[in-house]
């Protein structure tokens, strides 16, 4: 069954990306309004991995970063959770609250503000999706953790052990001077990734 | 020289000669520690899911799950010599790391895997000398076969033994 682990062919990976690249597109001029300056990116790469190896494109199972996690519902359900790594988390508190970090021990006005931040991302990719698919989607309040990156991706990792063994995993780069590269994993239940493909006329024959 | 063997996620390992288990960043999962100290054999097991009920996993499946994952662990140390009625267990884990979280399915994950797994250990009469579980935040577990010591590290909290 080709769905049953995210198993893509090249036209709907195509689609994947293009997701992607909208997603990215988006969620680069909202940071840019919020941070109030422009912002450049990369075409953002987008992958489908099992855990390990998003584990390992996040700095290591120890690495310690703010992971905000939003679950999706209406026609599409599953999990979107949007990951920052240090230097992004003190470029965002610093630009947002005039504040500095020392550590990730953040108070609950910075993990405010990064819940928000988070969600704003996702919407961004979200919107990309609902606005390519006609599908209406929505996202729950935004949930943050920040931990070593194997703790926080447990339940997404928990979540998928039921359903398939790859995450969508998508890497943005934005402005490579300040380091500040974000990663966005989005986990469609298998009849939801279906749904979004048939929606865009590339259901598997 | 003792070495580290690491266990990864649906994953578990055995251990003699005073080398160390240790298993990153466990988050809801849980880190079941099984030792024999008489043959100083020690086991280690991550599972993800409290039960394999409706799954029927088979081979490196079972390693997912706390009622097929401990029996396999057991079946391992007895190869090395342990033998079932002299093992007891630490086990470390099954945090909520998005306690805030809404998902019905999900939302109380850490605590069944912590349930899941003293039911199968008292199923097994295996028993429990140490536990540290629950709370909200992730640990790295190591467990050393020379002397049955399981170390917990946490970020941004430091670390401590059983």
């Amino acid at each position: 069954m080709a769905f049953e682990n995210y198993e893509l062919n090249e036209m709907q990976f195509d689609a994947l990306k293009e997701i992607g690249n909208i997603g990215s597109g988006h969620a680069a001029s909202a940071l840019s309004s919020m941070l109030d300056r422009p912002i450049d990116m990369n075409v953002p790469q987008i992958n489908i991995l099992d855990y390990n190896d998003v584990v390992n494109n996040l700095g290591g199972p120890e690495n310690v970063l703010a992971g905000i996690l939003m679950s999706l519902t209406g026609d599409v359900s599953g999990m979107i959770m949007f990951l920052i790594h240090k230097p992004f988390v003190e470029l965002l508190l610093s630009n947002l609250l005039g504040m500095e970090v020392e550590d990730l021990d953040l108070d609950e006005m910075s993990q405010s503000a990064l819940k928000e931040v988070g969600n704003i991302i996702a919407a961004s990719y979200v919107n990309a999706i609902a606005e390519l698919t006609g599908l209406s989607i929505e996202i729950s309040p935004p949930e943050l953790c920040i931990d070593m990156v194997g703790s926080v991706l447990s339940l997404p990792a928990i979540y998928y052990a039921n359903i398939s063994d790859k995450i969508i995993f998508i890497k943005d780069e934005l402005d490579k001077e300040d380091a500040a590269s974000s990663q966005i994993i989005l986990i469609p239940d298998v009849d939801s990734l279906k749904k979004i493909m048939e929606s865009l006329g590339l259901a598997d024959i | 020289m003792s070495q580290n063997v690491v266990v990864g996620i649906s994953d578990l390992n055995v251990a003699k000669n005073g080398d160390v288990l240790v298993t990153y960043a466990l988050g809801s999962c849980i880190g079941i520690c099984l030792y024999d100290e008489s043959v100083k054999v020690a086991g280690l097991s991550h599972i993800m899911l409290p039960t394999s009920e409706g799954f029927n996993p088979s081979g490196k499946e079972l390693w997912k799950f706390a009622d097929t994952a401990i029996p396999e662990l057991l079946k391992k140390m007895e190869q090395l010599g342990a033998n079932k009625f002299r093992i007891k267990a630490k086990i470390a884990g099954g945090a909520q790391m998005f306690p805030g979280f809404n998902n019905t399915s999900l939302s109380s994950i850490g605590e069944r895997n912590i349930v899941a797994v003293r039911e199968t250990l008292k199923q097994l009469r295996i028993p429990i000398l140490a536990e540290d579980v629950g709370k909200d935040y992730g640990r790295t577990q190591f467990f050393d076969s020379s002397n049955g010591q399981m170390k917990i590290k946490a970020a941004l909290r430091g670390e401590w033994v059983y």
